[in-house]
């Protein structure tokens, strides 16, 4: 039996963020239990297939999965508990958004077998937080967070966001300090993307108000110090924008980066089975040698470990020196990559331009 | 009087019109047309004589055309004129001239509210010169700002022509232009010539058709040619026999039995190249042969080089086939294949000059879909070496060891801007920037002057036009002819980017102009070159001296912060985008260089 990964996406929110560009709508109690009754469908569809595989971990993502009821989120776990052979220790996640969980929701997730939360927050600023358009302060984050180490969780995630419109590197690390004291398990550091199509593209996209993000230098310093700060409290980096204490990484991400299978239920989710990849609703893509030789080096890149080359050979049966031993060299004098052994990765200056280094390992 | 196959030789008229850019050359020619009656106003489009899309687009003749035309005077009479449309741009200088040489008179075309300017004066010295017949007319009355008594003033006291009686038309609105048709009839002078004579006909252009082969455009000066005429082009000696004869119709032509003495028509005699029938030869009979060519016959030599280069390497044969179409219609366009370090394969060609240079990139880009990148244009250097060998210099990546080099020339313009007084300063200021030595002024009128210079030719190709427009609000005219080569303190300017030199940005300067030069294109190279993974030097040298430098910081920050698994997909589209990018790059070294930044040099802002 194969390793599999399951995601589920949840696309309701209670309202839409200013920068958010995911599949993501508020919506009426009604459309959401349609929307869950046909999700139990599905999964059940997938009884066959998932003879062939043990499910490492789960991940149920949004929109803002926690604006289902208990019971609703208990149904979808029935289905999947029905349908998947889940390992005894799979990593079972829920995101959610302060201020939207109650303790018998948060005991409903403890009993469907969800072991670790992801908490929305962005920043402890109440000021920053209006500025994104968050429905939350940093007040009720504090609130949830309680109670959900009161009602038994061990591994909580925190998500943070830096580079806010108006955010100076103080308030940043400010922010860092206060939820690091809380010691959350693990810490996602995200810096804010403008993107097309966002209320936040219209406004900061160009003009004079693009003028109020902090420019590159800072944006930069911000990521710098984030190691440092988090470092300090004892969370390691092992993704570009994820920290956690040693033992806390998130399995169900690092899974993309290793190109472990996973299958994704719901209209916003993606999925990678035997070297196909589609989104929901879309025909699959049969990924050559090539692209998936391209993905092993773009995607293991963003772990801070980096590629295993004895790894890449015995997949592929080429050696990585072979394939991209021209690239490699150059990023090596560029200093933008380093060897470590048996595994090939970024330095600190190659993290800050992933993009342009990433792109050279796409073959010809 | 000598009747010619029915046709009265005293009944033709032979004419061109001239005039200033925009004074309406191309709308009294169509207005004429139409009146006459040869295009229904269903058939006509503007501008008729303008063949080319680029031509009515620009509101520029690029090759010369002619059309013939049957009006019925008011003395009852039929007449048949023949109207030679010409380039009006001096880089065609030569075109016109033997497109003047076909004529007997010429209708000089004033704008009512502009007056006389530079190329008005320019192309009424060159009709004189050939003993044309110059007959004003004052055009755009129906302007608000038209001042038609100034016109005729200008016309008699600097020109010296009289003008009392000029038609004042609108082309436009087709107002008065009976009158220019009869003026036509009164003023120009018929023909000449014997049409028993030995042939002599003067070849005033040629064009390509894929079916007939070379059409060429002759006056008739004496004898006559048929179907079947032994024919030989004196200055190249191609012999051909004559296929077909006749004359032009509004757009197509007209077979017609023979031309004789006084006529323009077209000969076709399946010459498969037009190179052999060169602007200005003359053709005789070769069996039976005029004693002497025509006077005037010059080779015409491109006068600006530069180098083109496919945007797409794969393309590089595309463009050898599309420069050969238009040299097929264009004999005075030459190029030869050229190899750059940083361009790769590409051709070095020569141009009249640089509106000759433009409307090729635009006929290649347009009509052939080429993306194109052009090397800065520069002129023939002559390289005067230690050992006594003299090198004209077309390429500046061919300059041989300085060790080798005894002394330079370079080619010398005589140029004449007309302007209003109060922005005499701000030209005269402008001629000097650019090296120019003062040849003059004269007064034309109180306002109006005429300001002589003698300028170096590479510094009026790259943007003195434009420079000129700016700094006169647009009221500055300009012509200009070629002089002789003079010697020069000349320096070859070498950009390197990440210490390597770009072999397509060199190029021959003035050693007091290269300083401030390279300062500029490395300012304008920071601004083109993108941020990349590396620290990135722009120098300007001269030979081993750095005169100038500039840093493309290394990138900053170009990091996906976020990434989910289901964005995967769009990762990697947003890194094949990424990398897309890169292609449509030049590579030098390590170092990406956009087309553009090549492109971008060429024009650097003056002020």
């Amino acid at each position: 039996m194969k390793p599999l990964e399951l995601y589920v996406h949840i696309p309701f929110c209670i309202k839409k963020c200013l920068y958010c560009d995911f599949l993501s709508a508020p919506s009426a109690g009604e459309e959401r239990q349609k929307y869950v009754t046909e999700l139990c469908r599905q999964i059940r569809t997938y009884r066959k297939m998932a003879k062939a595989y043990h499910v490492v971990s789960i991940f149920i993502g949004g929109g803002t999965p926690s604006i289902l009821e208990g019971e609703q989120t208990g149904a979808v776990f029935d289905a999947i508990h029905d349908t998947f052979v889940l390992d005894e220790d799979a990593e079972i996640t829920i995101e959610m958004n302060p201020g939207t969980v109650t303790e018998e929701k948060l005991k409903a997730y403890h009993k469907a077998g969800i072991n670790r939360l992801s908490i929305g927050l962005q920043s402890a600023e109440n000021e920053e937080l209006k500025i994104l358009g968050r429905i939350h302060t940093y007040e009720e984050f504090l609130d949830t967070y309680r109670l959900a180490r009161e009602t038994g969780f061990r591994n909580i995630n925190v998500d943070l966001m830096s580079a806010i419109p108006g955010q100076r590197l103080s308030g940043w690390e400010e922010t860092l300090k206060k939820v690091a004291g809380l010691r959350p398990e693990h810490i996602s550091a995200y810096s804010l993307i403008i993107e097309e199509g966002t209320p936040f593209y219209e406004k900061y996209g160009g003009g004079r108000d693009k003028l109020q993000l902090p420019d590159d230098e800072e944006e930069r310093e911000m990521y710098r110090s984030t190691k440092k700060i988090l470092g300090e409290y004892g969370y390691r980096r092992y993704e570009i924008s994820n920290y956690a204490f040693p033992g806390y990484e998130c399995r169900h991400n690092l899974g993309y980066w290793n190109r472990t299978e996973y299958l994704g239920i719901g209209t916003g989710a993606a999925s990678l089975l035997n070297n196909r990849r589609w989104n929901h609703g879309e025909e699959p893509v049969i990924l050559s040698i090539q692209e998936q030789m391209e993905e092993y080096m773009f995607l293991g890149l963003r772990k801070m470990e980096g590629v295993s080359k004895s790894k890449f050979a015995g997949e592929f049966g080429r050696g990585m020196e072979e394939v991209y031993g021209k690239v490699l060299k150059r990023m090596y004098g560029l200093e933008l990559m380093e060897e470590a052994g048996d595994f090939v990765r970024l330095t600190e200056r190659g993290i800050d331009v992933s993009n342009a280094v990433m792109c050279e390992f796409l073959l010809e | 009087m000598i009747a010619v196959a029915g046709i009265d030789q005293s009944k033709i008229r032979n004419f061109c019109i001239i005039a200033h850019i925009d004074h309406g050359k191309s709308t009294l020619a169509d207005r004429i047309i139409e009146m006459t009656g040869l295009l229904t106003s269903r058939e006509m489009q503007s501008q008729v004589l303008d063949n080319m899309e680029l031509e009515r687009e620009r509101g520029i003749t690029i090759k010369a055309q002619a059309v013939r035309i049957v009006y019925r005077a008011k003395n009852g009479e039929e007449y048949i004129f023949n109207l030679i449309d010409t380039p009006g741009h001096v880089d065609f200088n030569y075109e016109v001239s033997r497109s003047l040489a076909a004529c007997d008179g010429a209708i000089l075309v004033v704008d009512a509210a502009q007056g006389v300017e530079a190329q008005t004066l320019a192309n009424v010295y060159l009709a004189l010169d050939h003993d044309l017949d110059v007959m004003p007319v004052i055009n755009k009355i129906d302007l608000p700002s038209a001042e038609p008594e100034r016109a005729i003033e200008e016309i008699e006291d600097v020109i010296g022509i009289e003008a009392m009686d000029a038609p004042q038309i609108s082309a436009k609105t087709g107002l008065n232009v009976e009158e220019v048709l009869e003026q036509i009839v009164e003023k120009i002078p018929a023909p000449e010539g014997d049409p028993l004579a030995p042939l002599q006909a003067l070849i005033f252009d040629s064009l390509y058709d894929s079916y007939k082969g070379v059409i060429v455009f002759c006056r008739i000066k004496e004898g006559t040619v048929k179907k079947g005429t032994p024919i030989l082009m004196m200055a190249t000696g191609a012999k051909a026999e004559v296929v077909e004869v006749g004359y032009f119709g509004a757009g197509q032509f007209i077979p017609c039995d023979e031309l004789s003495a006084g006529m323009v028509g077209y000969i076709t005699a399946s010459l498969k190249n037009v190179k052999d029938t060169r602007v200005g030869d003359t053709i005789t009979n070769a069996s039976n042969p005029c004693t002497e060519p025509l006077p005037g016959y010059k080779k015409v030599n491109p006068m600006v080089y530069c180098g083109m280069y496919p945007a797409d390497g794969a393309k590089y044969p595309d463009l050898r086939d599309a420069l050969e179409k238009l040299q097929l219609n264009d004999a005075s366009l030459q190029f030869e294949p050229e190899t750059s370090v940083a361009l790769g394969f590409g051709y070095r060609c020569g141009f009249l000059g640089l509106l000759h240079l433009e409307i090729i990139q635009e006929r290649l880009e347009r009509e052939y879909n080429l993306d194109l990148v052009t090397t800065a244009p520069g002129v023939i250097y002559k390289v005067h070496k230690t050992n006594g060998d003299v090198i004209e210099l077309t390429n500046p990546s061919n300059l041989p060891d300085p060790s080798e080099i005894e002394y330079m020339e370079e080619p010398m313009v005589k140029a004449e801007i007309m302007v209003t007084s109060e922005f005499i300063g701000a030209i005269m200021d402008l001629c000097q920037e650019r090296r120019g030595v003062y040849d003059g002024m004269e007064y034309i009128e109180e306002t109006r002057a005429v300001l002589r210079y003698h300028l170096p030719l590479n510094e009026i190709i790259y943007d003195f036009f434009d420079a000129l427009k700016s700094r006169s609000r647009g009221y500055a005219s300009f012509d200009y002819e070629m002089d002789e080569y003079v010697q020069s303190d000349l320096v070859k300017l070498d950009i390197l980017i990440n210490k390597e030199e770009v072999d397509a940005l060199s190029f021959i300067i003035h050693a007091d102009t290269a300083y401030e030069r390279g300062r500029k294109m490395c300012e304008k190279l920071k601004e083109e070159i993108p941020r990349q993974l590396f620290e990135i030097p722009i120098q300007a040298a001269i030979g081993s001296k750095i005169i100038a430098r500039e840093t493309v910081k290394a990138m900053r920050k170009d990091v996906l912060a976020k990434c989910y698994g289901g964005d995967i997909t769009r990762k990697r589209k947003l890194l094949e985008k990424q990398k897309e990018g890169k292609k449509r790059m030049r590579q030098v070294g390590n170092v990406e260089i956009p087309q553009k930044a090549f492109m971008s040099v060429l024009k650097l802002d003056d002020k």
